[in-house]
């Protein structure tokens, strides 16, 4: 515990930032733990929810395009059961059934034709004239005639506009007849085109080999990046694969894929990561604007709380050094109350043997008749003993005035040995009616001590008046001793009294603890000596056994302007 | 009976006071004996008995043995000398105290030499009149034996 007189600034500055450090990481610490988590959990769920619509999506655009096919082909497949091959040959039969056909379907189908078993189209119903168109060679017939059934890839075809064909067989005499019908580009690309998951994402169809089956929303790059790679990978049957990768034009993109048409097509999706997880993005704004505006105000708040408290605390600082400048007083005022008594007998003596005296030349003039010689130097004596204890009188006042008068904080240069003869002198008669033995050991030649003479003054007094007080009645010795040892001065007040008990000890510089009887003792004697003492920069130690006596041990620092050998020894220690 | 001087023993530690007021004391009659200490005043009662000191005037505050413990080996050696306490002003508590112990009265110091005499002579009356009672009970006692 340093009493500092004036503590600087830069201590409160250090205050302040210390609270407002503290305040700060402790309240948002857990916030950016708890939004950090939060968030890391939501992210998860949401990226789990977002693959999983796009599962669902695909797999239910999957079943739905393979139905459409499906039925597409069953409706050829009941024209070629229905009808025979001359039936079929009949070029206004099948343009009734292509009529029937585009009613029901909302002219899914584009055209109907029949193609011999050598390639050539014998009879057709459609908006082009293709009667005998030959198709001899074409992949697609090919193909067709390998399969049961036969749904064609997208191509151009004799007509130069995007089409794609659904056959079925018709057998005649071991020879092999094909219905194949034309369905319309538009209407399919529709079913797939008019898909949109968010406000980036789209779908569209692929064929194995990665040519586009349908027309997609927006440019896609098959030549590289994801989807060459889904391209590439085995894709199984009613499973959906997904993956994540920057798109050309460096935005996170999520591709979707699974396979359909007995696996020859590829139903693919597309969609901006930004898009998909637009609400988590929105989340994680919120969050962090949350997090910056909090922490903003949590740093203002503090700072303006930590300010305001500091400077209460400086405040109240303050205050407390203008109290110990008032306890100073205070104590001061005490101890020289806890002497009076002893004063007051002390001049008590002196005056009734004045009064003693002035009675009996009183005595001796009353007699009648001349006074004779005996009796003159009588009166003689009298008067001189009058005159002495006037003197002693008037000694006693003076050491009193010296101490009575208010307490002056200016540091000046200060005399140990002299300040110690001055408090004996003044305790002196206190301690001859208790039986104590006052003896000093002064070191000659100390250096001066810089301090405020009465405080200095009121340290010693108390140190003095507590060991006299230690002893009991029936005597002791109280010995002060001064000395030097290198640039400290010591000063040891010890007494042979009843010393203090171990579990007292760590108290006795509390202010206001006493073991005096009430009335008697203010409690505040030794924690004034503590504070004067550390405020010259010097110690106070105790040391005490209960039953034999205490020994007060005070370290003060000489005079450093007075004391050339020490202070260069200083000097060598710093540097 | 033989009326003979009171006599006094003054005892307090300040040397020149004790001279000046035994002087004092003298001229008024009395027979002064002086200590400078309570052992000193309890030596001079045992080598002098009883009988020859009437009144000790004894200082409370005194170095060593102070006022009140002189006062009790007093009373418990010699109960039939009577003892007037002077105190300063600090010590009325003690006087009190003193008072409790069997003293006959207290001063305060400096004190009027009027006063002062005036209570030695009822204390040195209150003494005599005592012993006066003792010796009478005495001849009493020995008359109912001689009956007997």
């Amino acid at each position: 515990m340093r009493l500092n007189p004036s503590r600087p600034n830069r201590y409160y500055r250090a205050l302040t930032r210390n609270l407002v450090l503290f305040v700060v990481v402790v309240s948002l610490l857990p916030l950016l733990f708890t939004g950090a988590i939060l968030l890391y959990q939501f992210e998860q769920a949401y990226q789990s929810k977002v693959e999983e619509h796009l599962e669902v999506l695909l797999k239910k655009h999957r079943r739905t395009i393979d139905a459409f096919l499906h039925d597409r082909l069953a409706d050829i497949r009941v024209l070629t059961r229905s009808l025979t091959v001359a039936q079929m040959k009949d070029s206004s039969l099948l343009q009734t059934k292509l009529n029937l056909l585009r009613e029901e379907y909302n002219g899914v189908f584009v055209d109907l034709g029949l193609v011999d078993p050598k390639g050539l189209q014998v009879a057709y119903a459609g908006p082009f004239n293709l009667i005998g168109a030959n198709y001899a060679g074409a992949k697609w017939l090919e193909r067709a005639r390998a399969d049961e059934y036969f749904i064609s890839n997208v191509f151009a075809g004799f007509r130069g506009s995007p089409h794609f064909i659904v056959a079925a067989h018709k057998r005649l005499n071991g020879q092999d007849w094909l219905l194949k019908a034309t369905i319309d580009f538009e209407t399919f690309n529709a079913l797939v085109e008019n898909i949109r998951i968010g406000q980036t994402g789209f779908v569209f169809i692929l064929d194995r080999k990665g040519e586009l089956q349908t027309k997609p929303r927006q440019e896609v790059v098959l030549a590289s990046g994801a989807w060459r790679e889904i391209l590439a990978l085995p894709l199984k049957e009613g499973k959906v694969t997904i993956i994540e990768q920057a798109d050309s034009l460096d935005r996170e993109t999520i591709y979707a894929a699974a396979s359909l048409k007995n696996s020859s097509w590829i139903i693919c999706a597309q969609q901006e990561r930004s898009d998909a997880f637009m609400h988590l993005l929105r989340a994680q704004q919120a969050a962090l604007v949350i997090f910056v505006l909090g922490g903003v105000a949590i740093v203002l708040v503090s700072l303006l709380l930590a300010r305001r408290l500091v400077r209460r605390i400086a405040e109240a600082d303050s205050q407390k050094e203008a109290m110990n400048e008032k306890m100073i007083e205070a104590g001061r005022l005490a101890s020289i109350g806890e002497l009076a008594a002893g004063i007051a007998h002390e001049i008590n003596n002196p005056v009734a043997i004045m009064v003693e005296e002035a009675g009996w030349i009183e005595d001796l003039m009353s007699d009648d008749g001349p006074l004779s010689e005996e009796t003159l130097a009588e009166i003689q004596r009298a008067v001189q003993q009058i005159q002495e204890q006037g003197d002693r009188c008037k000694q006693i006042t003076y050491k009193l005035l010296s101490f009575a008068r208010k307490t002056d904080p200016t540091v000046k240069e200060v005399s140990i040995n002299r300040l110690v003869e001055e408090v004996i002198g003044l305790v002196s008669q206190k301690s001859r009616y208790g039986g104590v033995k006052i003896i000093t050991d002064l070191s000659a030649g100390l250096p001066p001590v810089a301090a405020s003479p009465s405080e200095l003054q009121q340290v010693l007094l108390n140190l003095v008046n507590n060991a006299v007080d230690a002893i009991e009645s029936d005597g002791g010795t109280v010995e002060v001793i001064t000395s030097q040892e290198q640039g400290d001065i010591h000063l040891t007040v010890t007494d042979t009294g009843i010393g203090i008990a171990e579990s007292n000890l760590a108290r006795i510089f509390d202010p206001f603890y006493t073991t005096k009887p009430v009335g008697q003792g203010t409690g505040l004697g030794l924690s004034i000596c503590y504070g004067i003492i550390n405020k010259l920069g010097g110690e106070i130690k105790v040391t005490s056994v209960k039953g034999k006596g205490s020994a007060f041990t005070v370290t003060l620092p000489a005079d450093q302007n007075n004391n050339p050998a020490s202070a260069s020894a200083e000097q060598a220690e710093q540097s | 009976m033989v009326q003979i001087n009171p006599s006094i023993l003054l005892v307090d530690d300040e040397v020149p006071f004790v001279e000046t007021m035994a002087k004092r004391l003298a001229k008024r009659d009395l027979t002064v004996d002086t200590a400078f200490g309570g052992r000193e005043a309890l030596k001079k009662l045992d080598s002098g008995g009883p009988s020859t000191i009437d009144v000790v005037i004894l200082d409370v505050k005194m170095p060593g043995m102070d006022g009140l413990e002189t006062l009790a080996a007093i009373k418990s050696a010699h109960p039939n000398v009577e003892v007037i306490m002077l105190t300063g002003h600090a010590t009325v508590e003690s006087a009190i105290e003193g008072m409790k112990g069997g003293a006959y009265d207290y001063l305060m110091k400096p004190c009027e030499m009027d006063l002062l005499m005036s209570k030695v002579n009822e204390a040195v009356d209150k003494k005599r009149a005592h012993e006066a009672k003792i010796l009478d009970a005495r001849v009493r006692m020995h008359a109912l034996r001689r009956e007997s």
